[in-house]
């Protein structure tokens, strides 16, 4: 993808580092908060919003935005298949496809393909599935999380 | 496929001003000046309806948290497994909450097993620099939590076909990325 390989090259300066480290959460919750975060790392509102742009541009930021809480907003699960080598790629594009799914890995394992599907309620999220199992003839296993132990406090990165 | 176990909503003290944010808050604020203004303009909210709602879905645990979605594959964090471990039911929560207090553990959830395929009952996300880093973090855990002898599969993240946020509007509202 040409987005992965601009960020190869990706260099990153001390205003970035420190953006991408430090405000994982917490995002000021006043009416300018990107000049909040300007002034407590001693530039200026445009700078910041000019990186912010360049990182997402490159692809090292997804969004500045929220995380919710699975299960509270809406019908959600992780959904694995174990799809046969040769049919792998055909399969996760297929998967791909559907607007309900966010997140589609390939894992080293006979259960290969590992995705998450997100829709509006049960319902919905349950035809999306079936759909899938249809189109693609391959046995979908359905995962939804149960219980969350993780407290998210962002992730630390540690630059090398 | 068994859909008995999936979840059910949690919708209760969502308003429907709530859900219209949620919509418009999905893809990301605005990089812009005032970007709670943009984003209640998207959603027929004002400016101050919009923080003060923000700040009632962080405190009820809606929203985990509000700031920069960082993805790790793009900062070098080029190994990201996921773990899961098959751990009696009645010293799942205790484990379960032991692991996902780890800094580098992104995620750590409860989910059902499907036997006789799939014996998992924990599953939890490392990411690191390289495979060797997180099989050294795997190996922290097990000593920390002392879980060695607990059956347990590391499976490696190979390709990555797709990765976004979420979005939960329902499809007839045609919201694509």
């Amino acid at each position: 993808m040409h987005r992965s390989r601009r960020s190869e090259a990706l260099e990153l300066g001390s205003l970035e580092r420190r953006l991408l480290n430090d405000f994982q959460h917490h995002l000021p919750l006043t009416p300018a908060p990107y000049a909040e975060i300007a002034a407590q790392l001693g530039t200026s509102e445009e700078a910041v919003l000019a990186a912010l742009q360049e990182l997402q541009g490159a692809g090292a930021v997804s969004r500045v935005g929220a995380v919710f809480r699975t299960h509270r907003v809406g019908a959600s699960t992780l959904a694995a298949m174990a799809v046969p080598p040769e049919r792998l790629e055909e399969v996760a594009a297929l998967v791909s496809g559907y607007d309900a799914v966010n997140h589609n890995y390939e894992r080293e394992h006979r259960i290969n393909l590992w995705f998450v599907a997100t829709a509006a309620d049960d319902t919905q999220l349950t035809q999306v599935l079936n759909d899938i199992e249809q189109r693609s003839g391959i046995a979908v296993m359905a995962l939804p999380m149960l219980e969350d132990f993780h407290i998210d406090l962002g992730f630390e990165l540690k630059w090398t | 496929m068994d859909m008995n176990a999936l979840p059910r909503m949690h919708a209760e003290n969502i308003t429907d001003a709530d859900r219209r944010l949620v919509t418009a808050i999905q893809h990301g604020l605005p990089l812009v000046s005032h970007p709670y203004a943009a984003l209640g303009a998207q959603c027929g909210l004002s400016e101050e309806e919009v923080i003060t709602r923000l700040t009632a879905l962080l405190a009820n645990g809606t929203i985990k948290r509000l700031g920069v979605v960082v993805r790790h594959r793009e900062l070098g964090y080029r190994a990201n497994a996921m773990v899961v471990w098959d751990i009696p039911d009645e010293r799942v929560s205790e484990l379960g909450h032991c692991i996902g207090r780890f800094e580098f553990v992104t995620l750590c959830y409860r989910r059902p097993r499907r036997l006789p395929a799939w014996p998992y009952n924990l599953f939890c996300m490392i990411h690191g620099q390289d495979r060797d880093a997180v099989l050294e973090r795997v190996q922290q855990i097990e000593q920390h939590c002392q879980i060695a002898e607990v059956p347990h599969e590391v499976l490696f993240s190979r390709r990555r076909f797709k990765q976004r946020g979420a979005i939960y509007a329902p499809v007839q509202h045609g919201i694509t990325v």
